[in-house]
């Protein structure tokens, strides 16, 4: 750490000596360089990049990190770019507003986008990111059933070099990651959207804005002529993780979204379910609204499968 | 022991100052470069009153570092008036009383104002939105959102 405190690139703080409250801020300009920083101290590490989090657990004195890494000084981390195949590379700084102001990017997954452009205010979306999102590691982010559903991929760096991860694979639970040590996310990846496909996501509060998922589901289907081909059903803040309910996206699969798969559908997503009881909602009615979540959302994705106007 | 020094540009002059390392955008705005418009309500986020543009985009100033802002364009309510001559919104919220203590004022004004820029006919709803994330607690938010979007209107036919 020595090393790397004595940098250009960072600078320390010495505001409370007596605690120990110290903080290195590092702007490094490569994943690796990053990666070395987070592997060599011995502290709390916290990695930089919309804020919205880290700068609420250090206001609140919840996190102090002993070495902050910005990454937003390194390069392509505020690009969009479209893949050759058709999918999609986010860098890890793009906030929620650039994605909700890209008409290319929503035309294919407007489920995934409108689950990122639930979170917070105006300005929240100014700085928040999926990536942080994510790394949060609450059950209840808005933009990880999104991902999950699209079958999104992110590439982890570490000391060991990069290696690719299915999102659904980096939440531990709650507030933790499977990330090591010195890891990172350094991109993220949407992979094509291809023909007659649809996604949407859909979440209760009891407010009309500006709240925390009680339950959140993301659908994600293809279809040939009526029939749905391919389904993923994503259920959030209704377990210790995000899930994947297979269940549910076989209960849709081979049918046209008829009544009879659509209760089955619910069935299986409230099987799903393993919540908590707390103020924002009981045990039983997140189970019974994960069901009415999952037909509804089933329903749009199925509709802009369909290339209707939603 | 080393503090940071940050150039930025506030309402198109060029500033520098040392900062720590975990001082926010907020307090370096406040503390070190004199900007006394841009309020803190909570310091987390919730209530807007301290909203700035970084490279023209709204954010809260307290979700961010002073370090962060090296070489970025910073606009507070203190660049908001031409000299004396009141930006419309700061006119109309006169007109329309659409202020009592003042603290979430500035915030509110630079989100609307981020608005106006990119939608210069926003519908009441999208407004509404749009300021969901600046909270007032003494005026009531309809004299607030009346007085943007009569000043949108006078704004748009000056136009
Ligand atoms: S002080 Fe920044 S949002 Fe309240
Ligand atoms: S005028 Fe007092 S908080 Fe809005």
């Amino acid at each position: 750490m020595a090393s790397f405190a004595n940098s250009k690139d960072s600078a320390k703080l010495g505001g409370c000596p007596d605690h120990g409250d110290l903080m290195n801020y590092h702007t490094p300009t490569s994943f690796s360089d990053a990666s070395a920083i987070a592997s060599a101290t011995s502290g709390v590490t916290r990695f930089l990049a919309g804020g919205t989090d880290v700068l609420v657990q250090l206001r609140s004195d919840l996190v102090t990190p002993d070495d902050l890494i910005d990454i937003k000084h390194i390069e392509g981390v505020k690009d969009i770019t479209q893949r050759a195949d058709g999918g999609w590379d986010l860098g890890v700084a793009v906030a929620g507003a650039e994605m909700t102001e890209h008409a290319a990017l929503i035309a294919d997954w407007p489920g995934l986008v409108e689950g990122m452009d639930l979170i917070g205010s105006t300005q929240v979306q100014g700085r928040a990111t999926l990536v942080g999102n994510l790394c949060n590691g609450s059950p209840a982010a808005d933009s990880v059933p999104g991902m999950v559903a699209a079958g999104c991929t992110v590439t982890v760096t570490g000391p060991d070099g990069s290696r690719k991860v299915a999102v659904e694979d980096i939440p531990a639970g709650p507030g933790r990651t499977t990330l090591q040590k010195g890891e990172l996310i350094s991109k993220v990846h949407i992979p094509a959207r291809g023909e007659n496909g649809g996604d949407a996501y859909l979440r209760f509060i009891p407010r009309t804005e500006m709240d925390i998922a009680v339950v959140g589901c993301a659908v994600n289907l293809r279809i040939e002529g009526d029939i749905i081909t391919e389904a993923r059903v994503v259920m959030g803040a209704v377990a210790p993780t995000v899930v994947l309910v297979n269940d549910a996206a076989t209960a849709i699969i081979g049918s046209t979204l008829d009544e009879t798969a659509l209760d089955a559908l619910a069935q299986a997503a409230t099987a799903a379910c393993n919540p908590i009881d707390d103020k924002r909602g009981t045990i039983e009615f997140r189970k019974d609204v994960a069901g009415v979540l999952a037909k509804r959302a089933a329903k749009i994705a199925y509709g802009r499968a369909k290339g209707e106007a939603q | 022991m080393s503090k940071i020094h940050v150039t930025t540009t506030v309402n198109g002059d060029e500033v520098e100052y040392l900062c720590d390392p975990r001082e926010t955008l907020l307090d370096c705005l406040r503390d070190r470069v004199g900007m006394m418009g841009v309020k803190e309500g909570c310091g987390t986020g919730d209530c807007g009153a301290c909203s700035v543009t970084v490279d023209g985009r709204l954010v809260c100033s307290c979700l961010m570092l002073g370090a962060e802002a090296e070489g970025k364009e910073i606009g507070t309510i203190e660049g908001m008036a031409d000299g004396d001559q009141l930006h419309p919104l700061q006119q109309k919220f006169i007109e329309h009383a659409a202020l009592q203590c003042g603290i979430c004022t500035p915030g509110i004004l630079v989100a609307a104002e981020a608005l106006l820029k990119k939608n210069p006919d926003p519908t009441e709803t999208e407004l509404r939105y749009w300021l969901a994330g600046n909270l007032c607690r003494c005026t009531g938010y309809d004299k607030i959102i009346r007085a943007v979007m009569d000043a949108a209107a006078d704004m748009r036919e000056a136009s």
